[in-house]
């Protein structure tokens, strides 16, 4: 016992060594908490661009620090400003933004706009994914790896089943009607094959906003102190959701895993998901059959939410350490290098002038699908973000999975989650 | 008098004024284990039961006592119930047939039989990958349509069922992947005691005519008694100690239903950063784990035979 302890005491403390943070020398070294998010050679991405920025700038050092998961890597960056030595900048969630400014741990953007140019290089990106990187007047993070969820459908299983390939549904009433020529039944109960697949484990708010913004509604104000989950457009988006796999059985019943959901597609289980665009690499490398990826059905408007990553600067780190780091940002986020990592990752390039970059202009000519994702853009809204954001989010998600496993019906779930939101943020009014 | 214990020394102290140089050589020995167990361990311990009165501190808020607040937080949230609810079930689910199992195989490949090692290996096999790796092998067993349950239900006619997604079965699911983790970890430990028990009992037994079960109830089963009471209390802390697998294959959902004590401890520390809510609801947890081990060694002790 003692032993074991000594064993684990020791182990942690020369853990502790090694992470220490490496004696700052004549150059600045600014440390970069990134979260891996997706699959594929991420990291080397991330290594060659500071390899380069490095080149470029001699007097900088970067150093990657690959910190897990987006929550492992907001674990990890808020335990280091908590003992008071953050990363001096990081990639963390877009929507974590008032939870870090909560914490005092980010400083605003708006601190390092000194030129024009900088002025002018704040206002080049979408002002879709501005929305959740703004609040009270100030830019708390700068867009970098951003999406949207948009659909993909199986160009095979459409013919099969009568329908025109090409022409993806447009509406709320035609994604159902398609999804039902597309479902194949068994006696069983269960389905060889459905026709859509929306998941719904881990974060179903997110899938649900693409739901809620086509119903013509928000979840939450700007302020972020106040949610609406109980509205009639919410509860009407819910019971759609709810319908597709009760009423109209054509999409699988009880709680679909996101992580599964792109080799469903592979296997042909689903004949059209919703996904995030970030896995439009992942689907064309391993689809063995045609497939299209379009805008999300239109309800009473189209709609998706944005989702994603944002750099963020550490409000403890030291002066000259933000300042290059900031360099950093506005360095990675050039057209050109925009560009890149969309043809690179499927990221949504989050600049409209990238677009006109030969690399990406060549790739959209080449794939067209990777232009869905930017049209969807101008339909498209802040991500549910608000203080205490992961308390009030799970109060929608446990109350989206009740609905969806039939515990609670739309109204009860929404009508509780709503009670549960007003809980803790009543107090940030 | 002085060559008393040195696992004793505040007696000695008593008895001698002056400490004697072979104390303060057992002191000197026990000094770097006892500064690493009071650092990573009682500090630390200690530090969570102060927090629990605290509000938990923000950016412009310090923390102020509240006395005993966060633990009517706690009592007053029904997540925290259902919580407790299902960690109980896991652990009377997991308990007892890990254990029964560990038990079975262990006599199993204690007798000699072809390919014996093989066998042990293979069912020592679960043990040895990490929780995360099991997991996600089981995330593949339970998947809808073309997971390894659902084609082996196709090949019976059954219909594909959603198992983890589905509130009524994504508990038991989770359960049985702890299960199949853990009891060829407690396998190996009543194989060790097997191997210890004489095998002139087993050849007195066979010229007694004692039948098989007879001598397993009456001979082994006694004497493996305190391999039992190590398992068991392991067994036990195991139940509120394994949230690996619900991260990877559940993440508390479907609505809470495969929420464990230590994963909504670890959601409320480090997902919603309410840090005096999870030191309150860890003083609970360690309250009643210590509880249940005592009660363990007090009630269990006096019907061990130790050789």
């Amino acid at each position: 016992m003692q032993r074991r302890a000594f064993l684990k005491g020791t182990a942690a403390m020369s853990g502790a060594l090694l992470a220490a943070p490496a004696i700052a020398q004549s150059s600045t070294e600014i440390s970069f908490y990134y979260p891996v998010a997706v699959g594929g050679p991420i990291t080397k991405l991330i290594d060659a661009y500071a390899a380069e920025f490095e080149k470029e700038n001699p007097s900088i050092k970067v150093k990657p620090i690959y910190a897990g998961t987006y929550q492992e890597t907001i674990v990890k960056a808020l335990t280091a400003h908590k003992s008071g030595n953050p990363p001096t900048t990081s990639v963390l969630l877009s929507t974590d933004m008032f939870t870090l400014i909560d914490e005092d741990a980010v400083t605003p953007i708006d601190d390092f706009i000194r030129t024009d140019d900088d002025k002018a290089w704040l206002k080049s990106f979408f002002s879709a994914f501005m929305l959740n990187s703004q609040t009270a007047g100030k830019t708390w993070g700068v867009p970098f790896q951003r999406s949207t969820i948009v659909l993909y459908w199986n160009k095979d299983l459409f013919k099969e089943a009568g329908l025109d390939p090409d022409v993806p549904p447009a509406t709320w009433a035609e994604q159902v009607t398609f999804a039902q020529k597309l479902t194949k039944l068994e006696a069983s109960g269960g389905a060889s094959q459905w026709g859509i697949q929306v998941p719904s484990s881990g974060f179903p708010y997110w899938l649900f906003q693409g739901f809620t913004t086509q119903a013509g509604t928000v979840l939450m104000n700007e302020e972020g102190n106040r949610t609406f989950y109980g509205g009639a457009e919410v509860v009407e988006a819910l019971t759609y959701w709810v319908d597709l796999s009760r009423k109209h059985k054509v999409h699988p019943p009880g709680i679909v895993e996101w992580g599964t959901t792109p080799k469903d597609f592979f296997e042909k289980k689903a004949a059209m998901i919703w996904t995030t665009t970030g896995n439009l690499t992942n689907v064309r490398n391993n689809a063995k059959f045609p497939f299209g990826v379009a805008m999300l059905p239109a309800g009473k408007r189209r709609g998706s939410p944005t989702g994603g990553g944002n750099f963020y600067i550490s409000r403890k780190a030291p002066a000259a350490q933000q300042e290059a780091a900031f360099k950093f940002m506005r360095w990675i986020t050039s057209p050109e290098r925009a560009a890149q990592w969309c043809v690179d990752t499927g990221y949504v390039a989050v600049r409209p002038d990238a677009f006109e970059t030969p690399a990406l202009s060549k790739y959209v000519t080449e794939f067209p699908a990777a232009a869905v994702a930017r049209d969807q853009l101008q339909h498209a809204v802040a991500e549910l973000s608000t203080h205490e954001n992961q308390r009030v989010t799970k109060a929608l998600n446990d109350g989206l999975q009740a609905a969806l496993t039939g515990t609670k019906s739309p109204e009860q779930a929404m009508k509780d989650a709503q009670a549960e939101g007003e809980r803790i943020l009543s107090r940030y009014r | 008098m002085r060559t008393a214990a040195p696992a004793t020394p505040p007696l000695l102290l008593t008895r001698s004024i002056r400490p004697s140089s072979t104390t303060i050589h057992a002191w000197l020995l026990l000094l770097p284990a006892m500064t690493l167990l009071a650092l990573f361990t009682h500090w630390p311990a200690l530090a969570t039961f102060i927090d629990s009165f605290f509000s938990t501190p923000r950016a412009r808020r310090a923390a102020t006592f509240v006395g005993l607040e966060n633990y009517r937080q706690i009592f007053d949230d029904p997540i925290f119930w259902q919580a407790l609810t299902n960690n109980l079930l896991f652990a009377i689910g997991t308990i007892p047939v890990s254990i029964g199992l560990a038990l079975l195989m262990a006599v199993w490949v204690n007798d000699r039989i072809a390919g014996r090692t093989l066998v042990r290996m293979a069912y020592f096999t679960p043990t040895v990958l990490p929780m995360i790796a099991v997991a996600n092998i089981w995330l593949f067993f339970y998947t809808p349509q073309y997971g390894l349950l659902a084609q082996l239900l196709a090949a019976f006619g059954g219909a594909s069922y959603n198992w983890l997604g589905s509130k009524d079965t994504a508990l038991l699911c989770v359960t049985i992947v702890a299960v199949w983790k853990e009891a060829g970890f407690f396998m190996i430990f009543y194989l060790a005691a097997l191997q210890q028990i004489a095998p002139s009992l087993g050849e007195a037994a066979v010229l007694e005519g004692a039948s098989r079960w007879y001598f397993f109830r009456r001979v082994q089963f006694p004497l493996l008694m305190p391999t039992t009471l190590f398992v068991l209390v392991n067994a036990v802390i195991n139940a509120f100690r394994t949230v690996d697998h619900i991260l990877v294959m559940t993440r508390g959902g479907p609505d809470n239903a495969t929420s464990l004590l230590l994963f909504r401890i670890y959601e409320l520390g480090f997902a919603f950063w309410d840090t005096s809510a999870a030191a309150a609801l860890t003083m609970v947890l360690l309250l009643g784990l210590g509880t249940i081990a005592l009660a363990q060694y007090i009630f269990l002790e006096r019907r061990i035979h130790y050789r």
